[in-house]
């Protein structure tokens, strides 16, 4: 016999969000109005600093159809590239106090796109001893048929340099899965539009992360 | 570095559902087939949103009362409670917790929704509220029905409430169900059996409470929520985490 450990607790275990998963989360998109402050896909204010930019792109699955009852959070730095949270003492990165960085929102039942307006975020400080990581935004995946929640990232296609440098990026092989994280740019009216189609099988399935 | 702020332990993915359930007929065209890939903890996945009781309505976690417009909703009352912890056991406070469910008759105030028990005319179906500073939430609400769902021809789900929560860093995000004790269809249900591990099953039945009832007002139920925990950390010589 050795000395018995602390016991520690395990996690809950994930179910799936559901296909009702807007009521709870998003109850516009349910069809009713039921709270006064709502969570939503518009994370910047008048006031927040940074170049206004719209991340939009579609969820696919296995059989190449539209998932059209997803749901998506995004979690981001700012346009210095701090994150809003105590633990960010990133040093000469100001915070924005008009800016948390998180935002909610569903696929359209209709056309299946989903888009956020936010800032492009700053880059980040690396882990210990590590580059510092490239622009980007933290994506999470819920859905019907989607048992625990998926992560991944978006990076911005036009910081090839900043991405080349990326630690993140860089475990993953350089063709069409590292392609699978980069959002392309385009302009339109006059608005930075950044394309990221997400792939949940398949093929061009997106490269998930376990965080 | 403090403890707030350090790394996570490891995600013990045997006690969650894989991907790929294909009695739950919806996955196996939505799961990954391709390895995740493991990553360790950077500053983009120890930080995450944090919210305050400004955003909150005094009735959002009054789900008898957040839609009743003239009358109460029909359904037996009950009072849900329980301590959201990590894995370290220590409780997480001022953390959001939402939730969201059908009504007696076990149907959705969704637009997609179909089924044709009636919508209750005074029961929306969600609430959120934010824990104390030990971790712990309530929220009062109607016992949700069991509903058909089109998987097998006769499939039912067991009641349920739906539960979304945050924790301190966007690594512990996870959404998840509560089941009711007793219920004869959990052990029926393919997204329950779709957990590997039958034990970490019956961590999502909550019991029943009868300490924490209310007399001649309603029943409660007591479910506790486990998110991930922080590793214990060598930083400048001094054992973080503890
Ligand atoms: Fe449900």
């Amino acid at each position: 016999m050795v000395q018995p450990l602390p016991t520690r607790l395990q996690e809950t275990p994930s179910q799936t969000a559901g296909p009702y998963v807007h009521i709870g989360l998003i109850p516009h998109q349910a069809g009713f109005d039921i709270f006064e402050t709502n969570f939503s896909n518009v994370l910047t204010g008048p006031e927040t600093k940074g170049e206004r930019i719209r991340i939009e792109g579609r969820v696919f699955d296995g059989a190449g159809s539209l998932v059209r009852d997803a749901f998506i959070e995004i979690w981001q730095a700012n346009a210095a590239g701090r994150y809003n949270h105590p633990a960010d003492r990133q040093e000469g990165k100001p915070l924005d106090a008009t800016f948390r960085g998180w935002g909610r929102t569903g696929s359209d039942f209709e056309t299946g796109v989903w888009f956020f307006e936010t800032v492009k975020p700053g880059p980040v400080d690396g882990r210990k001893g590590h580059r510092p990581m490239a622009p980007h935004i933290n994506l999470w995946i819920a859905a019907r048929g989607i048992n625990i929640g998926l992560q991944t990232r978006l990076y911005f296609a036009d910081e090839a340099a900043a991405n080349a440098d990326d630690p993140v990026l860089n475990l993953v092989e350089r063709g069409p899965l590292r392609d699978s994280l980069l959002a392309t740019r385009e302009e339109r009216d006059g608005q930075a539009v950044y394309v990221f189609d997400i792939h949940l099988q398949g093929p061009n399935e997106t490269v998930f992360f376990d965080v | 570095m403090s403890q707030a702020d350090s790394e996570f332990l490891q995600r013990d993915r045997s006690i969650h559902p894989p991907a790929f359930t294909p009695d739950y007929k919806t996955s196996v065209l939505r799961s990954p087939r391709r390895a995740m890939l493991s990553l360790q903890s950077s500053l983009s996945e120890v930080t995450g949103p944090t919210f305050g009781h400004s955003e909150l309505g005094p009735l959002d976690n009054d789900l008898i009362l957040n839609y009743a417009r003239e009358g109460e909703p029909i359904g037996e009352r009950i009072f849900v409670h329980g301590h959201v912890r990590d894995e370290n056991g220590r409780g997480i406070p001022h953390t959001l917790v939402e939730f969201w469910q059908a009504n007696a008759g076990g149907r959705y105030r969704h637009r997609n929704d179909r089924y044709l028990a009636p919508i209750d005319p005074n029961f929306g179906g969600c609430g959120r509220t934010i824990t104390d500073e030990n971790g712990f939430y309530y929220f009062r609400t109607i016992k949700p029905g069991p509903y058909p769902w089109r998987n097998f021809l006769n499939s039912w789900r067991p009641a349920h409430i739906h539960f979304s929560v945050f924790g301190t860093g966007f690594a512990q995000r996870l959404i998840t169900q509560m089941y009711f004790e007793g219920d004869p269809l959990i052990w029926r249900d393919p997204m329950v059996l779709g957990i590997p591990d039958r034990s970490a099953a019956e961590r999502l039945i909550a019991p029943l409470d009868l300490g924490a009832a209310v007399p001649l007002d309603m029943l409660a139920y007591k479910f506790d929520i486990v998110l991930r925990g922080r590793q214990q950390t060598l930083f400048e010589n001094k054992l973080q985490g503890n």
